[in-house]
């Protein structure tokens, strides 16, 4: 379909307005909610992400691409919700308690919104039990909690232990990010997975809900 | 001496080199137009926004010394602990660039504005830098006018959270220093509001007593290592 075709181009391309233009044309050629996220929008940030990971594109270049995605998928929302089509799957976002740092987190949210993923981002500052209980409350799949403190570091074990306490830990895969952090210490706090980036993000959420 | 002191925008302005290198595009020239453009736009928001101030107190190496312990939390082989044993002048720093530059970045990302916050973000960390190093000259002139300045001495900053030195001692920087006068304020887990804020002290000595090897257990951690850089610097430097 070239609409679809074209779409993942100027999704490369960070074009909004193509972008915005591209998924109205393709919704008014009956493409269908479904596919043209998949195939359009989705399938555009995915090759971003490639490229990425490839070092062929920088940072500024995914979050053009990202703020193009975004605007497609304004458009696509009230579709997908009228069709009862779900997301991929649901993820709890936050900056633990007594942390303010927002911009990794952010960046997180974003290139999962990007993959496909309901995100429910709970901002900065965010204290244990709001974790759990937006969790529980939302039915999300994973719980991602991020710290740019050595000093905050422990509210994410904090969490852990929470929903270890209250039987929960198993219904969600809790994974951590920010600069402190290591693969050792989110062992260490018994965490599923550290994640050192948003694209490493999206590949570690994918996997454990079982993304192609 | 104890005083605040607000700087000119246009002094610490980063380069549009640096602010893309900090946002991983190591070599400017790879970066295209509509790139370079989005630096060039959020320059001219860096220079509307941005309200440099920094504050500087002189410290005695006694009152350092607790300072330096902090809450006894420091790797005990921090290399700040033997630098200023051996050093001739202290004072205690803190700058920022202020809160309304802070504010607007969240605010371009809830406009789905996601690059121009990103950049904004890393050109106000480098603006805060540039800051700092403008209050370090600043500290290296007043030496100079005291005669107690030479192109034997360097002059280096540390802060807490880095080489070894635990950021709870912040509390009594704190205590010290009262960056509160210029706005910058300090919560329970050591955090400076506003975020875009730099503290520590700035140590004034034999260019020798700065040198060190990266080394320590804590040097794998860290993912700056900028001290290798500002110790080449200092060494090859000669400014007087």
């Amino acid at each position: 379909m070239d609409t679809l075709r074209l779409l993942n181009e100027y999704m490369l391309k960070g074009d909004v307005e193509r972008v915005e233009g591209l998924t109205a044309q393709a919704i008014a050629e009956n493409c269908g909610a479904k596919k043209i996220l998949d195939e359009g929008l989705i399938a555009g940030m995915t090759t971003v992400g490639e490229k990425f990971k490839a070092h062929d594109i920088f940072l500024p270049d995914v979050l053009l691409a990202a703020k193009a995605m975004h605007a497609g998928l304004d458009l696509l929302k009230p579709l997908l919700a009228k069709d009862d089509i779900p997301m991929m799957g649901k993820v709890v976002i936050g900056t633990v308690q007594g942390d303010l740092h927002d911009i990794g987190k952010s960046l997180v949210g974003i290139m999962l919104k990007g993959a496909g993923f309901e995100v429910i981002d709970l901002g900065k500052d965010v204290a244990p039990e709001k974790f759990l209980d937006t969790a529980k409350e939302t039915g999300a799949d994973i719980i991602g909690m991020s710290a740019l403190l050595t000093t905050t570091m422990p509210v994410m074990k904090k969490v852990i232990d929470l929903a270890k306490e209250q039987g929960i830990r198993h219904d969600y895969k809790i994974i951590v990010g920010g600069a402190p952090l290591s693969d050792e210490y989110a062992t260490e706090i018994g965490a599923d997975a550290y994640c050192y980036d948003g694209i490493n993000a999206v590949d570690c959420v994918k996997s454990f809900l079982e993304v192609k | 001496m104890k005083k605040a002191l607000k700087f000119p925008v246009e002094k610490v302005t980063p380069s549009v080199k640096a602010i893309l290198k900090a946002q991983g595009v190591s070599d400017s020239s790879m970066a295209d137009d509509r790139i370079l453009r989005l630096a060039e736009k959020t320059l001219s928001v860096y220079e509307k926004l941005a309200r440099p101030i920094g504050i500087i107190r002189d410290i005695s190496k006694t009152d350092f010394k607790d300072l330096f312990y902090g809450e006894g939390n420091n790797e005990g082989d921090a290399p700040l602990g033997s630098i200023y044993e051996s050093s001739r002048h202290l004072a205690l720093f803190a700058v920022t660039i202020g809160n309304q530059i802070c504010s607007e970045i969240p605010a371009l990302f809830g406009a789905n504005d996601f690059a121009a916050g990103s950049m904004l973000d890393s050109t106000a960390s480098e603006g805060t830098e540039k800051t700092a190093e403008a209050l370090e000259l600043f500290y290296r002139e007043s030496l100079s006018r005291k005669d107690e300045y030479n192109p034997s001495i360097g002059i280096m900053r540390f802060s807490p959270g880095y080489c070894g030195w635990h950021i709870s001692a912040q509390k009594k920087l704190f205590e010290f220093l009262q960056p509160a006068e210029i706005g910058i304020e300090l919560n329970d887990s050591y955090l400076m509001t506003p975020l875009k804020s730099v503290s520590g002290v700035i140590v004034a000595g034999k260019k020798e007593i700065f040198v060190f090897d990266d080394l320590f257990y804590f040097c794998a951690d860290c993912d700056n290592r900028s001290c290798r850089d500002r110790i080449k610097a200092l060494m090859e430097s000669n400014s007087f």
